[in-house]
């Protein structure tokens, strides 16, 4: 082979593969809002193997001699944002066979090579817990995904063994959406029933295995459901409960409560109504915002101002976009619209970002800029929650994801001819 | 709890202020949408109707007018096609008018005998600043029904009329198949629309013969499109439903709007010198189906093209159920469209599409007293709507 062509080859094959991982690079000059401590006016965040090494005020950061600096003066980073509820990817859930379905992992499901992430990435969206649907009272496990490049849905996960680790929630739903005819419930005190009952058998199930303790000939027959409400009932796998009358929001507090597992309240379109309530079960709430109320009869009562009431109550408060229920490239405009019905901005931007971390238990990884934690960030033209502020570019541990000046990637943000091809409506919300 | 109970009442649209003959609304800024905007004006308004716009030096306000103050004024919002009134917040049987599937061309069916002027969701538009509403039937069948023009400040089909009968409601996307048996495709769908317009030019014509035939609503609705009583609205996404679209109002020669045009992007010139008037998708709509290829810089394409154009709320099958004209041009502005040509197709461009202008859509002596109060830039989200003004009567925004 000749010399000449093994320089060119490591010219071209070797920078891509080592220096973005390898090398440090300095982002400097931009507003940097952090979102954990105030907002720096003009400030220097540099990242290494995928992770922030340091961030400040420009004059207090070295940027280091090797590092690969991009002037981003004029600018606004803010924390990659976490999304709490989306529908992305592909994924299903639970069939009819059953209104429960712990056993049932989306992550089996996801299109790693969907362009929803691709949509996602152009609104600045690097975390997100990919959700089956509300049809059920129990629809399967939920998938907690980094929007890495990746070939196989392994790539995209928190966890290194899809199998044995914890890789997502549990949903759940109330109301409406998981009535129908037998075997679902007809109504909501059934409802209700049919979910104690089987929190019943993971107890005792969860019993026989403590009693077991190890003893191979006592353990109980495996039970993929049974094994996922034993994290549950562990506290180590959350439930993320879609709800929205007032009522049945404290019916899945009433439950958490009976069984101790660890809540995440989902829509809450009536939380306005219920705020000190869902303060003092300290159960968290992920909120979506709807243009109009309506749509269904549990929706009619949902209103702009949930984020504020809840912020006012102590509740931690999130912002989900329920995608394709809000469009992904358009999550800020959520947070935007919570200031608007009251909401502090520190709130609001904390709701697309640590607030949602926190209840995906990732909140020493993602949605903060702090130092050691994940290189997840968005550059912004603007204020983060002005409508004239575009995502520039989307970065996740360390890696560009989405650059608005590359043609390939600004297609996502825009839309267009053929686009959104394989970005089908695939997500049912209740009987179908 | 005092702070629960007052924000229900905020919540609550009150629809009831007090009616005041004589106002003034002082703003930092008033986009009349006739000429340039003036800084520093006022608006003087007697009974229904503006009597006076100009720069707060050339307008004085008299003693008795009660004075709003406020940073940004606009005219009244026009929803260029909408179909609240007829499908209502709830999403039941009950309280869905907008389709009616039992035969693919009803072009009969009027939008006024099924509006309801107090759904909940006109009353919610309102206080969006949405002054008047183009409404009706919805889309989904080749023809529909009609649309009519209203204020939505009222609370009875006879106040809120501005235009009883404005358009039919035509249809060609791939959607009229899953409400209908027939048509199936969209080729037979044209046929069949062609063969009811040529019945319709034949009824006509026996109209004036010594032998007129029997009335026939469904052929007088069609024939009233013909001879320009009526417009045809035609919502078409697809590059080939929208050039479908303008063969069949070449063919017939109808005043036609064109409605949705998702890819209106790919055949602009011919847009263009069809001369016909677009009422564009919501920018948010979802992407999939016939909208999958929409995207957000259509607006802009449109305006950069120099073809009319106006926004609409649309129609919306789960939630949210309607969507907000102001929203939708406000993502049209990050992506192209000028600030000042988006209220223009929120206002001006609107009334004109809808021919209305004579009364509507902008600021100016002897219109009527529409008007939004912004407590800054009326496209930033987190601007407020502090009041909406329709006839004169204040009501509150949200």
């Amino acid at each position: 082979m000749n010399r000449l062509f093994i320089i060119l080859l490591l010219i071209l094959v070797v920078p891509s593969i080592t220096f973005s991982q390898q090398t440090p690079q300095a982002f400097a000059g931009a507003k940097i809002i952090p979102v954990e401590g105030e907002p720096i006016p003009e400030g220097t965040l540099i990242v290494e193997n995928g992770k922030i090494t340091a961030i400040g005020p420009s004059s207090d950061v070295s940027i280091p001699g090797d590092a690969q600096t991009h002037d981003v003066s004029g600018k606004v980073i803010i924390p990659g944002l976490v999304d709490s509820h989306s529908h992305i990817g592909s994924g299903d859930g639970g069939d009819r066979s059953s209104a429960m379905h712990p056993d049932v992992r989306i992550l089996d499901s996801i299109d790693p090579r969907s362009d929803t992430f691709k949509k996602a990435l152009a609104g600045g969206i690097t975390t997100v817990n990919v959700m089956p649907g509300s049809g059920h009272l129990m629809s399967g496990k939920t998938a907690y995904l980094k929007l890495r490049e990746a070939d196989t849905i392994e790539e995209m996960l928190f966890v290194d063994d899809p199998t044995n680790g914890v890789a997502g929630g549990l949903k759940m739903a109330n109301g409406t959406n998981p009535i129908g005819e037998g075997p679902f419930p007809g109504t909501r005190a059934k409802s209700a029933a049919m979910v104690r009952e089987l929190f019943i058998k993971a107890q005792n199930y969860k019993q026989k295995l403590e009693q077991a303790d190890g003893d191979t000939e006592k353990m109980p027959t495996r039970d993929l459901g049974m094994e996922t409400l034993v994290q549950v009932l562990d506290g180590e796998r959350v439930v993320h409960n879609h709800t929205h009358r007032h009522d049945d929001i404290l019916t899945a507090i009433r439950l958490s409560e009976e069984f101790g597992y660890r809540l995440v309240l989902h829509h809450v379109s009536e939380a306005w109504k219920v705020p000190e309530e869902i303060a003092k079960a300290e159960v968290p709430a992920s909120i979506i915002v709807l243009d109009s109320p309506g749509g269904k009869m549990e929706a009619t009562d949902i209103r702009y101002e949930n984020g504020a009431v809840l912020e006012e109550a102590g509740v931690t408060v999130g912002y989900h976009t329920d995608a394709s229920i809000t469009d992904t490239r358009l999550f800020l405009r959520s947070a935007a619209f919570g200031v608007r019905a009251g909401m502090s901005r520190d709130a609001a931007l904390k709701a697309v970002t640590i607030a949602n971390a926190k209840m995906l238990d990732l909140q020493d990884r993602v949605g903060t800029l702090e130092e050691e934690k994940d290189a997840d960030f968005v550059i912004l033209s603007g204020d983060p929650l002005s409508t004239y502020t575009r995502v520039q570019q989307t970065w996740v541990e360390g890696q560009k994801r989405f650059d608005i000046s590359n043609p390939d990637d600004k297609k996502y943000a825009t839309g267009g001819y053929k686009v959104f091809e394989r970005a089908t409506q695939n997500h049912h919300h209740g009987r179908h | 709890m005092k702070k629960r109970i007052s924000l229900i009442l905020v919540f609550t649209l009150g629809l009831i202020s007090i009616t005041h003959a004589q106002l003034a609304v002082k703003a930092d800024t008033i986009y009349t949408m006739a000429g340039s905007k003036v800084v520093d004006g006022v608006i003087l308004i007697n009974g229904e109707q503006i009597e006076a716009v100009g720069s707060s030096s050339d307008v004085d306000i008299p003693g008795n007018y009660e004075v709003h103050e406020t940073s940004v004024a606009t005219p009244g919002f026009i929803d260029a096609r909408s179909v609240v009134g007829l499908a209502g917040i709830y999403n039941q049987d009950q309280d869905q008018d907008q389709l009616e599937t039992s035969n693919a061309i009803q072009p009969e069916l009027r939008a006024f005998d099924a509006y309801n002027a107090r759904e909940e969701l006109v009353k919610f538009v309102l206080g969006k600043g949405v002054t008047t509403t183009h409404t009706g039937h919805g889309p989904g069948a080749l023809a529909s029904g009609q649309t009519m023009i209203a204020k939505t400040a009222y609370n009875t089909v006879e106040e809120a009329l501005v235009d009883s009968a404005t358009t039919v409601a035509f249809t060609l996307t791939s959607g009229v198949r899953r409400n209908f048996d027939k048509p199936g495709t969209r080729s037979k769908g044209m046929a069949m629309l062609r063969q009811k317009f040529i019945e319709a030019q034949e009824y006509a014509e026996k109209q004036n013969s010594d032998d007129p035939p029997s009335s026939n609503l469904t052929l007088q609705a069609m024939a009233d499109v013909l001879n320009g009583k009526l417009t045809a609205m035609i919502t078409a996404q697809r590059a080939q439903d929208i050039m479908t679209a303008l063969r069949l109002q070449e063919e017939f020669g109808f005043d036609m709007i064109l409605d949705g045009a998702a890819e209106a992007y790919m055949v602009l010139d011919e847009i263009k010198a069809s001369g016909v008037p677009v009422i564009i998708h919501p920018t948010m709509v979802r992407t999939y189906g016939d909208t999958q290829n929409a995207s957000f810089s259509t607006a802009g394409k449109l305006h950069e093209a120099g073809i009319p154009f106006a926004f609409q709320s649309g129609f919306e099958g789960y939630v949210p159920k309607t969507r907000i004209v102001l929203y939708e041009a406000a993502i049209a502005t990050a992506y192209g469209l000028p600030r000042e040509a988006a209220l223009q197709a929120l206002t001006s461009s609107s009334a004109q599409i809808l021919g209305i202008s004579n009364s509507v859509g902008s600021l100016e002596e002897g219109k009527d007293a529409d008007i939004v109060l912004f407590d800054g830039d009326p496209l930033e989200y987190t601007s407020h709507i502090s009041a909406v003004i329709v006839d004169g009567k204040v009501v509150k925004g949200n």
